[in-house]
């Protein structure tokens, strides 16, 4: 059917082979001879002056080679975020969470080093600490960070409309609270640095990082080193969701290490430090006000959303700003209010995770939708097709649209989940919910947003393609693979693929905000157009035609009009060398998308991604009223990913997404006393197992985007906005009782229902 | 204290010279190099580290080395034989089963287990058979879908 050879394909990743076989190597599995184990010492208490780290007893314990604290260390801080910079790689003043980072050992053995680090002796004075956002923000709160006395990290506030005469306008206003909770992106990999200094100096750090070349600048600062001496490679990394865009201090410390010491240093966390000392989603209070025409339309929506940031910034203010910018879509809201606040508090830092900052605000959005429409009447399927946004409709906040499957996405989500027939009429304990979302596909983060790639055509008839960007498993270098090889009309099994190698291949902003497919896609697919037009120069030159006559498929380059006239790929290159050009024949390519920042533009109006893609979730749950458990038994997923390079692949994102949305509507929590992590395990925290899992429909909606490369857009995100509440409204249909806190454990049912019988 | 272990790792008889208390985890990835076998938790909840022991699922990370002398151990370096892959490791490469692979192979040497056991299960059983072995990035639905069909396969004979 398709007018294409590679793209659309449902090809396996290209590393499958090697995943399926154990060959394919992590940071973990690599080693070096010579080779020192760290281990970290971690703050036992939640706020604390550090007084004095005395290492020596831990320098005599046979086999370490050195030890560290905060004191030893560059004073220089960094962030994921260039202005929001807080923090060091060891705490050097002062402890700010339980699990902060105090001092570091390595040793011939991780035995060793684990001794080395109980035998390290700290002074703490203890600070009185602070746990909740909304108490941090008070008048007198514990101060954090000297330079935020009053927590707030970050805020923001971009109104536009006129949201009170909005108001007014309005026949109904609905006012709720919600709120969401912890929860950690539960990679399978913990995260892991190997490093090595050669004789000039320089660092090779293999890091289970998303984003190596933002690696390398944070890495270069907390060594003070210049980023030409910080070369970052990342292995196969077992999946990331966020949590592995982060700068670590194991990154630092193997690094430091290997330079004090001249040897190989690896250090790993153990799952406990992956639970507690990484990166979990925020926990956000929201406040939503809706004003809403008799007929359901939207006319203005107000937001107050405090986000708990724990101890340090990490993306604080982007996290925020996305919070506020997918308020925008998927409705058209014409008058909007969002004020946003990041508070510091002394808990696990709070940092990027799939949907980043959006998916919280989309709880809200979403319940409170069903909450509007019960209480006026309609339909909430027809509610949101009422105020869906269309592609081309000008945006009232100059969000630039160009493709949109929004309102399909809801109708063929319904269809699936069996809307009609379902809504309202199961029995008591079985019941259908729906809601919407919109994700970016691809964000800016401060002038760190072009990708390159480079294209080599070899003698041989092969394709070497060198790109920046990160897969951490989601499938990226098949996905840009396959893009090449439909650009240059060869198999996908002609390209050799290097990536995410900070010497080797071009700038790459790295895995977030779901934007590899657009951004690096596009990088590859110039670079693929700048070499086939070389060789297609060279052809048209030998056949006497014009380049443009000329095709590329299936390994031929051929007259358009006469597809027998023409030379097979190898025969096309031999030509092209022989008419005495350079070689190898290379391309380049450079994708800057036409975005700005997301930060600027709660001044100015404005487009912030490239593109948009658009997705509704549908569930049905069944509920047992006497243990309390919500069981999902269907989700249905349809998005609006562009053009699908790998529908297997897309399907993929979208069936895990799904089922961690599910894991954070009804289990996920990351339970806190006094700052302390009580559940840092898997069998006390509960991600989903196979026994949990619905049966999935993704139903991919395909649009064609004039930005993305073939038309595609991002799948992988956008898919956790809104499984949880989708579920949360149909246990609303199925029990009657609406959820504003998530997650919905069986206790909060049980009490619920008690609740209601009274 | 060291001492001698006579370990028999995917069909090899092996001496090796290593500390008591190692796991078998650590022997395998540290002492032998089969960095195939994943440490996920290193506390018996996510099977990353699952290998077979005498054809049954075993999770090295909780098992001594000592524990296991003389037991024969596959891990998943283990399983293709002469440079064909089994089934399984064709199912989940084909099915879409693998994204970052971390899970995968204490996931296919559950289901190799599983399957002699059961070669022709339900979707259910499937599901209960891999619940001790996590996943994050597939929700599971390829991985379930793999081991039908490699089931299918091998009752097939291919
Ligand atoms: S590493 Fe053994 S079960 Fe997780
Ligand atoms: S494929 Fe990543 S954990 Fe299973």
């Amino acid at each position: 059917m398709s007018e294409f050879n590679v793209v659309g394909k449902r090809e396996p990743m290209l590393d499958a082979w090697e995943k399926a076989t154990g060959k394919a190597k992590y940071t973990d599995d690599l080693s070096l001879p010579g080779m020192l184990f760290g281990k970290i010492l971690r703050s036992p208490l939640p706020h604390a002056k550090i007084l004095k780290v005395d290492l020596t007893e831990a320098l005599k314990v046979p086999g370490v080679k050195d030890a560290i604290s905060g004191r030893d260390i560059p004073k220089r801080k960094y962030g994921i975020v260039p202005k929001a910079k807080d923090e060091y790689a060891l705490a050097i003043e002062k402890v700010r969470y339980i699990g902060d980072e105090v001092a570091a050992v390595v040793a011939t053995s991780p035995e060793a080093a684990e001794e080395a680090i109980s035998r390290i002796k700290v002074e703490y004075e203890e600070l009185p600490a602070v746990f909740d956002p909304l108490e941090a923000m008070k008048p007198g709160a514990p101060i954090i960070h000297e330079e935020v006395p009053d927590n707030v990290s970050a805020t923001i506030r971009k109104e536009f409309g006129n949201v009170a005469k909005a108001f007014k306008d309005s026949d109904f206003i609905f006012e709720d609270h919600f709120e969401t909770q912890p929860v950690n992106h539960c990679p399978m990999e913990p995260q892991a640095a190997l490093a090595m200094v050669d004789h000039f100096g320089k660092v090779t750090l293999w890091s289970s990082t998303q984003i190596p070349f933002f690696l390398r600048r944070n890495l270069a600062t907390t060594l003070d080193l210049p980023e030409s001496k910080v070369r970052i490679i990342k292995p196969k990394v077992g999946g990331g969701f966020g949590q592995k865009i982060d700068l670590y201090a194991k990154d630092f410390c193997a690094a430091f290490f290997a330079m004090r010491t001249g040897r190989p240093v690896k250090f790993v966390y153990d799952r406990e430090e992956v639970f507690t000392c990484t990166r979990q989603r925020h926990p956000m209070y929201i406040y939503l006000k809706t004003g809403v025409k008799k007929d359901g339309t939207i006319l203005a929506q107000q937001f107050r959303v405090i986000a708990d940031g724990g101890a340090y910034n990490s993306t604080a203010p982007l996290m925020i700003t996305l919070a506020c910018f997918f308020i925008m879509l998927p409705y058209r809201i014409e008058n909007l209010l969002f004020e946003g606040y990041h508070v510091y508090t002394n808990k696990p830092v709070g940092g990027a995770m799939r949907g980043h900052g959006i998916p919280q605000v989309r709880f809200a959005v979403e319940t409170q939708l069903d909450i509007i429409a019960e209480k006026i009447g309609i339909d909430p399927l027809e509610l949101r097709l009422k105020n869906a946004f269309q592609a081309g409709e000008p945006h009232p906040a100059k969000l630039l649209v160009q493709s949109c499957g929004f309102s399909e996405t809801l109708k063929k989500a319904a269809e699936a989940i069996g809307w009609r027939e379902k809504r309202g009429k199961l029995p008591f304990g079985r019941g259908v919910g729906l809601a919407g979302a919109s994700f970016p596909s691809g964000v800016s983060n401060m002038s760190h947003i072009s990708s390159g790639a480079i294209v080599k055509i070899e003698r041989d008839g092969s394709v070497t393609l060198l790109t920046g960007a990160a897969d951490i498993g989601q499938g990226a270098e098949t996905v840009i693979s396959q893009i090449v090889a439909e650009e240059l009309g060869v198999r996908i099994e002609d390209i050799r693929i290097t990536a995410a190698d900070t010497e080797i291949t071009p700038l790459d902003p790295g895995t977030f905000g779901s934007g590899v497919t657009l951004r690096a896609g596009n990088a590859a697919r110039m670079a693929a157009r700048a070499a086939k037009e070389k060789l297609l120069e060279a052809i048209a030159e030998k056949m006497e035609v014009s380049p443009g006559e000329l095709e590329m498929k299936n390994r031929r380059i051929f007259l358009r009009e006469n597809p027998d006239r023409g030379f097979s790929f190898e025969e096309a290159i031999k030509i092209y060398q022989y008419s005495d050009r350079p070689m190898p024949i290379i391309g380049r390519g450079s994708y800057f998308p036409p975005a700005k920042e997301p930060t600027t533009l709660l001044h100015e109006d404005g487009n912030f991604s490239p593109a948009y893609s658009f997705m509704t979730q549908a569930a049905e749950v069944e509920v047992d009223p006497k243990t309390g458990r919500v069981r999902v038994l269907k989700m249905v997923t349809a998005h609006d990913c562009g053009k699908a390079i790998n529908p297997m692949l897309v399907e993929g994102q979208l069936e895990g997404s799904v089922v961690g949305g599910m894991g954070q509507a009804l289990y996920e929590n990351i339970i806190m006393e006094k700052g302390q992590v009580l559940n840092p395990n898997f069998l006390d925290y509960g991600i989903p197992t196979a026994m949990e899992i619905p049966s999935i429909e993704s139903i991919e909606v395909e649009t064609n985007d004039p930005e993305g490369p073939f038309g595609a857009k991002e799948s992988g995100e956008g898919t956790q906005l809104s499984p949880a509440p989708a579920i949360v409204n149909a246990i609303y249909d199925a029990i009657g009782v609406r959820f504003k806190t998530l997650p919905v454990t069986p206790d909060k049912v049980l009490e619920a229902l008690e609740k209601r019988e009274r | 204290m060291k001492r001698i272990l006579k370990l028999n790792v995917n069909g090899e008889d092996l001496e090796i010279l290593v500390e008591g208390h190692k796991t078998l985890l650590e022997v395998l990835r540290e002492d032998l190099g089969l960095t195939g076998t994943k440490r996920g938790c290193d506390l018996g909840t996510c099977g990353a580290c699952t290998v077979l022991v005498d054809g049954r699922p075993w999770l090295s990370c909780l098992t001594l080395a000592v524990a296991v002398e003389k037991k024969k151990i596959t891990t998943i370096e283990g399983l293709a034989q002469n440079g064909k892959l089994h089934p399984l490791q064709n199912a989940f490469i084909e099915k879409g089963a693998i994204q970052c692979g971390f899970c995968t192979p204490g996931m296919i040497l559950t289901a190799k287990a599983f399957l002699e056991e059961n070669p022709h299960p339900s979707e259910e059983e499937v599901k209960r058979a891999i619940s001790g072995n996590l996943c994050r990035c597939t929700g599971y639905v390829k991985i379930v879908e793999a081991i039908l069909s490699a089931s299918g396969r091998e009752s097939r004979g291919e």
